[in-house]
């Protein structure tokens, strides 16, 4: 298969400051890729350098195997959905829906006024009195209807409650299984859309720390809890990440699969196991490469 | 709905194979698409797919082109051997390990295994 997102060795430097560091990744045709880390990690503009919206200061960007920079035809086939969107001030909702099916060839006006409704959005309302939520959902309207073959959904969700979320997951599947495209979506509420997630990349500090199938880091990573002395006995000999102590107590994440032979044995000895979230697994992630970091510099 | 120990493509082709060695799902009937299955539990698509060619492949479910995937002629009963085979490991050998500390003889285990089976109604003891 062929990447329709291409990243190779990107960096961006804001004065003395690193955005990106070297950052490649390959986003396929028909894949959904979790773009994850903390704020200020570089997602944003990563993002935006895909969209030809800010600029790598070296490095290459392929999108659809043509530099998007400049290039019209290609940036026709990008959408990107940004939490601070801004939008022309007095224009109303259908008018916004009606410029951006200039922009986008694919666009589809029945799945906009379809989405309308199910984000309950007023149409003749002006975009600058919509609340945050709306203006949100109204982000998430225009990201599906471009049914664009890249599709780049930077925390969408802001002002959204749990319920208008469930219904963007589903839309945004609906669509999906519909339109194949590549999407690269970036949030904190990981754990809720884990499973659209076929790739997941973590940034932390401009660089990718993470870059894995979401399946494979399924069961990567388990909590073990329980008497010291067991956990002692159950760790040893294996990678652990975050060993805690109080009193007779302890509990220590173990890296690496937990087998049926694995939890048996736990079992016996009155430990209690648990799989990290993927959430868990890419906040560890990051907070031991910055341990590892400060071991280094202390050496 | 899905848990966090295992990847999800054998999440769910341990489910649609439970269906079927409980008999939920006969054999030639028709199984959920992989986008019945990717609405359902919210997954992407391409899970979905990869837990089903997991059963195709071990000749659990074929495909009939067209038309969808069905349940293989044979799958329950080999299915239900897979079971058995697990039971013991999953069940009986740590049964065994929890009995000899507490310091119950065989004896009495099996004693223990027929009053909880008769209390059933009387299973295969």
């Amino acid at each position: 298969m062929t990447a329709a997102i291409s990243v190779v060795g990107v960096s961006r430097r804001h004065r003395d400051h690193l955005a990106l560091d070297a950052v490649s990744l390959q986003v396929e045709a028909g894949s959904i890729t979790g773009l994850l880390g903390r704020n200020g990690a570089g997602k944003t503009t990563l993002m935006r350098i895909i969209a030809a919206q800010d600029f790598a200061s070296a490095g290459e960007v392929r999108v659809m195997g043509a530099d998007p920079v400049e290039d019209d035809a290609v940036l026709r086939r990008i959408v990107l959905v940004r939490e601070d969107q801004i939008y022309p001030r007095y224009v109303r909702v259908w008018q916004l829906l009606r410029m951006a099916s200039w922009c986008y060839p694919n666009w589809s006006q029945e799945l906009a006024e379809t989405l309308l409704r199910d984000f309950d959005l007023p149409a003749g309302r002006r975009v600058e009195r919509l609340s945050r939520g709306m203006r949100s959902a109204l982000g998430i309207v225009i990201g599906l209807a471009a049914r664009t073959e890249v599709t780049l959904f930077d925390e969408p969700y802001a002002g959204l409650d749990a319920v208008a979320r469930d219904r963007f997951y589903d839309r945004l599947l609906t669509e999906y299984t519909e339109r194949p495209r590549a999407m690269i979506l970036s949030t904190h509420l990981i754990d809720e859309i884990a499973g659209l997630l076929e790739r997941v990349v973590v940034l932390h500090r401009g660089r990718v720390v993470l870059d894995a199938p979401t399946d494979d880091l399924r069961g990567s990573a388990s909590i073990v809890s329980g008497p010291a002395l067991a956990v002692d006995q159950f760790v040893a000999g294996r990678r652990t990440w975050d060993r805690r102590r109080i009193g007779s107590q302890a509990s220590a994440i173990v890296v690496g699969p937990v087998t049926e032979v694995d939890a048996a044995r736990a079992r016996s000895l009155r430990l209690e196991v648990e799989a990290l979230t993927l959430q868990q697994v890419v906040v560890r992630t990051a907070a031991e490469r910055d341990a590892s970091a400060e071991e280094r510099t202390s050496a | 709905m899905l848990d966090e120990s295992t990847p999800i493509f054998v999440q769910i082709a341990d489910r649609l194979a439970d269906e079927i060695a409980d008999g939920v799902l006969a054999e030639g009937q028709r199984v959920p698409s992989t986008n019945e299955l990717s609405a359902y539990y919210r997954i992407n698509p391409a899970t979905a797919a990869k837990g089903i060619n997991v059963l195709t492949d071990s000749g659990v479910l074929e495909k009939r082109r067209g038309i969808g995937m069905f349940v293989a002629a044979g799958a329950r009963g080999r299915l239900l051997q897979e079971r058995r085979r697990r039971f013991v490991e999953r069940f009986v050998d740590p049964l065994v390990a929890e009995a000899s500390r507490l310091g119950i003889t065989s004896e009495e285990l099996l004693t223990l295994v027929d009053r909880a089976s008769h209390a059933r109604g009387g299973a295969a003891v």
